[in-house]
């Protein structure tokens, strides 16, 4: 019997994972054929035009080759075949580090598409959406309770824009101050948007190491401070899944300097209820809708970043802002002069705003802290049974995520990479893998608190005969997935010769 | 607590197995000073039935589509959508996935990103599309920042023809870097006048349509620029006009972004919606985003990946193109489905018939004796002159059931009273005339 791709036999079950049917599924353009449609247009109930009466012919343009001709079951099956070709938080569980990959809840799927959410406009009058901008308000109000903030505004459309709303505040506070500073402070552990971020504002960073025990010391963070300091950029649980204790003496050194602290928020679902970024000296922090307030990760977004700030920073906040009058209506206020401006063509990614507001809404304060406890919970109890067999580079308690590394499976040949693959093997999406950076070979699991103790113990058991594995059959692990429809893709054969698009076979010669 | 399966068996097993006594224990690592010591000041849990009665109350103040007769675009387009589009992008598999990192188990996330990029690739006639930005105006900041990164020039000359939000976001976005803005301005037939290019520009900056609905001479934006060796980026905020107008490509852009909107995903009080950002292939390095591109797997047999990421922040850190990382995976979705069903015929089908609305609405208004402002040829979208100020015409509207487009003072008072008034097929003949009888003063 062989598990081997290609090879008869092997197990029926591994881990979560059984066979079943892989479907096929060539491109849309390859399924395409001349004449047929995939939707239905009304009749025009208005005198037809012919474009070229009211615009110029250099103006106008043939047909779309590249769009493909479909009837609608064929790209109902089209799609549909492909979605069974992903693996998913509702497919089973989906590990993946700094992600934090809970379940999606139905409901708030179901409130998005209320017309009065899904069909309204971002420009129609105030007097028109006021339930929209209601929800905006309170939530902004919830997001700083939880947060420890002072204000919040719901503008940015992902993490990412987050930190970048935040570093221009940060900008705009020391220039108003009248004292631009050159240099953002970023720990070694970061993740790579810190950076980025830092520098489309035109910052230098400088990296900061961590101790020995994996979190940030004063004394390092003292080291590099000085009064060309804009901030310090700190992701608190850090990438290692672990508190940074010593916080509160950090951001009093960097304030001391006149620096701010921009808190990093990917980790909040570690804190919720627990501890406050505010309390904690953070000047401004973003969240992450899709990560702690369960709104989906969409295959990739959309996500929704706000940005929490301290009294300070009000006034740089982005424009517009929701308020509300004496009279109890909302209104949009774009009257802000010192604001760093807009960062989204309209209110943010409001569609997810809407399915964090259910959430909070679904959960309450005692259901938010129960999702702290029991992903540091689940995160804890899959390092308790792991560490045995499993390299664990900084050993001790951790928040949500844990970090393990390859380095126990050196004499064998495998690597990090091939233990994720075999991991999907047994049914599941492997972990966040070589990040953080300060950690070779690193395998970043964050369970979350929807997973339950008999969905972590298969998980647990996966790890552990991968590593068994590794030692008695190491090419079984080097080669794989063998249970998926595809075998190991070359991605550098993608990046040496890039297609990036699809291209009809030229016109044989013969 | 029904998204949480713990029990309390279950939470005794697992704190014996860590050997924790209790949960709270769990968090010893905080310090004690920062532990937060009172419940959250929210709201109690409530059942799922009275979160839905809670959020069906909200969404009943807002005003759609569905409830009354719609004429305002400015950016965000209201298009039908056909029913396949949501049912699929329902699936599980779909929305409750990640970024495709791991791709033998991402394939059909990936599929479809490059499904996306060959028809956005051919609906903008250029070379490589990415896989999404967070909206048009960012997407239009992005290839600006592009633009000085491949020109080594620091000025960005923009259209006044530009969308407002997408100007005011692109300001901010240009805001931390030695880069300056400079403004283009507009023609009495309401386009955008050439010129304005020196040996700083790095790039000119124009919508097509603009934001008064003119559709613009792009090739003759597109010469101007280049004649001072500058790039051309094109802004489009309403794409179903890719599937009428010459492509940007075509007309000689070197950057096509904007907007996709359009293309079945929900106006949702203005987002999320989707950007897209094409070039040619010779400045892909600059592009910012993720790239899925075509690959072998061991096999030998066809699949896809995440590829070109050394431009991205993940493993450039500081020296990225950007630093988007989640982009609108799920919007992508919902377009290339809506780009599938409408297909090739569809798409051009539809083109017209808002073509035909807005030709027709033209026509009752003129005879009505109202002025449109500006000459140059239009898509789905122009601009009318009102009797008395315009809020006024938009409150008379809205007492007849009409969302009578946007009211122009803020944006453009030099136009004097104004609407933008915008036609899809969402728009009936019976409710355009409604409109025109509105707008001419007469009752509904």
């Amino acid at each position: 019997m062989s598990e081997r791709r290609g090879e008869p036999g092997g197990p029926e079950r591994v881990g979560n994972a059984t066979r079943g049917i892989a479907w096929e599924e060539p491109l849309l353009f390859e399924r395409s054929r001349p004449g047929r449609v995939g939707a239905a247009l009304p009749a025009l109930d208005v005198p037809a035009v012919a474009p070229p009466r009211c615009l110029p012919a250099a103006f106008l343009r043939d047909d779309v080759p590249e769009l493909p001709e479909l009837s609608e079951v064929e790209v109902v099956r089209h799609f549909t075949r492909l979605s069974t070709w992903n693996a998913a938080v509702d497919l089973g569980p989906y590990p993946l580090g700094s992600c934090t990959m809970k379940y999606n809840p139905k409901l708030n799927e179901r409130v998005a598409r209320l017309p009065g959410f899904a069909g309204s406009h971002p420009m129609q009058p105030d007097a028109l959406a006021q339930g929209a901008l209601a929800l905006c308000h309170r939530l902004e109000a919830w997001l700083a309770e939880v947060s420890g903030m002072d204000r919040v505004s719901l503008q940015p459309a992902a993490g990412a824009q987050g930190e970048l709303a935040g570093i221009m505040m940060i900008r705009a506070y020391h220039a108003q101050r009248g004292r631009p500073r050159s240099k953002v402070l970023v720990p070694e552990s970061a993740h790579g948007t810190n950076p980025a971020s830092a520098a489309l504002n035109g910052y230098r960073v400088v990296a900061v190491p961590a101790g020995d025990d994996g979190i940030l010391h004063p004394e390092a963070v003292a080291s590099v401070m000085d009064d060309d300091v804009a901030a310090l950029m700190v992701t608190n649980p850090n990438t290692l899944g672990i508190f940074e204790r010593h916080i509160a003496e950090i951001c009093d050194l960097v304030h001391a300097r006149g620096g701010l602290v921009y808190g990093d928020g990917a980790n909040l679902n570690a804190m919720l209820g627990l501890t406050r970024p505010g309390d904690q000296g953070i000047d401004v922090m973003h969240f992450n809708l899709h990560k702690t307030f369960s709104t989906p990760h969409g295959g990739g977004g959309p996500g929704a970043g706000p940005v929490g700030v301290k009294e300070i920073l009000e006034p740089f906040l982005p424009a517009p802002r929701v308020r509300q009058r004496e009279d109890g209506r909302y209104e949009l206020d774009g009257e802000r002069p010192q604001s760093i401006g807009r960062l989204h063509g309209n209110h943010g990614n409001v569609g997810m705003l809407v399915r964090a507001y259910a959430y909070v809404r679904a959960l309450g304060p005692e259901g938010l802290r129960r999702c702290a406890e029991m992903a540091v919970l689940n995160a804890n109890y899959l390092l308790a049974r792991l560490r045995e067999r499993w390299h664990v580079p900084f050993d001790q308690p951790v928040m949500h995520e844990c970090v393990l590394s390859d380095r126990n499976l050196a004499d064998t040949g495998v690597s990090t990479i091939d233990v994720a693959k075999r991991m999907i093997d047994y049914g599941y999406h492997p972990p966040t893998i070589y990040f953080p950076l300060v950690v070779q070979g690193a395998l970043m699991i964050e369970p979350t608190e929807s997973e339950s103790r008999e969905d972590l113990d298969r998980l647990v058991e996966a790890l552990l005969s991968i590593e068994r594995e590794a030692r008695s059959d190491p090419d079984l692990v080097r080669t794989a997935p063998h249970r998926t429809r595809l075998a190991r893709l070359d991605e550098t054969r993608a990046a040496r010769r890039p297609v990036l698009r699809w291209q009809p076979d030229p016109p044989s010669s013969s | 607590m029904h998204y949480i399966p713990h029990t309390d068996d279950d939470v005794r097993g697992m704190l014996d197995a860590i050997g924790a006594p209790t949960v709270a224990t769990l968090f010893d690592c905080i310090p004690e000073k920062l532990r937060f010591s009172r419940p959250l000041a929210l709201p109690a849990a409530g059942s799922e039935q009275e979160v839905l009665a809670e959020l069906e109350e909200l969404a009943g103040r807002n005003a759609h589509p569905g409830s009354h007769a719609w004429f305002l675009g400015a950016g965000s387009y209201a298009h039908f959508v056909p029913s396949a589009v949501d049912a699929l992008v329902s699936r599980g598999e779909f929305y409750t996935a990640y970024t495709p990192y791991q791709a033998e188990i991402s394939q059909g996330t990936l599929q479809t990103i490059f499904e996306w990029q060959t028809m956005m690739a051919g609906l903008t006639g250029l070379e490589v599309s990415n896989a999404s930005m967070y909206d048009g105006a960012s997407a239009t900041a992005e290839a600006a920042l592009m633009a000085l990164r491949l020109t080594r020039r620091r000025k960005v000359a923009v259209s006044a023809a530009l969308h407002p939000h997408y100007r005011a976001v692109l300001e901010t976005y240009l805001g931390g870097l030695d880069a300056e803005l400079v403004e283009i301005p507009r023609s009495a037939a309401g386009t955008t006048a050439a010129g304005a290019v020196d040996a700083e520009t790095a790039c000119v900056v124009v919508q097509q349509p603009n934001f008064f609905g003119a559709v613009e001479d792009l090739a003759a934006c597109a010469a101007a620029a280049h004649a001072g060796g500058a790039l051309l980026v094109s802004v489009t905020a309403e794409a179903l006009s890719l599937a009428l107008l010459r492509a940007p490509g075509a007309c000689g852009a070197d950057i096509a972004c904007g907007e996709a909107q359009s293309f079945g995903v929900p106006l949702g009080f203005g987002g999320p919606h989707l950007g897209f950002l094409c070039t040619r292939m010779a400045n892909v390095r600059q592009l910012p985003g993720r790239l899925v591109g075509a690959t072998e797997d061991s096999q030998g047999r066809r699949g896809f990946v995440l590829t070109l990421s050394t431009r991205e922040q993940h493993i450039r850190r500081e020296r990225a193109t950007s630093n988007i990382c989640t982009n609108q995976g799920l919007c992508l979705l919902m377009a290339t489905i809506y780009l599938a069903l409408l297909g090739r015929r569809g798409l051009r089908a539809l083109a017209e018939t808002n073509l035909a609305k807005a030709e027709y609405a033209k026509a009752r208004l003129a005879e009505a004796g109202l002025r449109r402002i500006g000459s140059a040829p239009t898509f789905n979208e122009f601009v009318v002159a009102t009797r008395g100020p315009a809020a006024d015409s938009l409150a008379r509207a809205r007492d007849a059931g009409v969302v009578a487009g946007l009211d122009l003072s803020p944006f453009a008072p030099e136009l004097g009273p104004a609407l933008l008034l915008c036609t899809t097929e969402l728009a009936t003949r019976a409710q355009i005339d409604r409109l025109v009888d509105v707008l001419a003063g007469g009752r509904s």
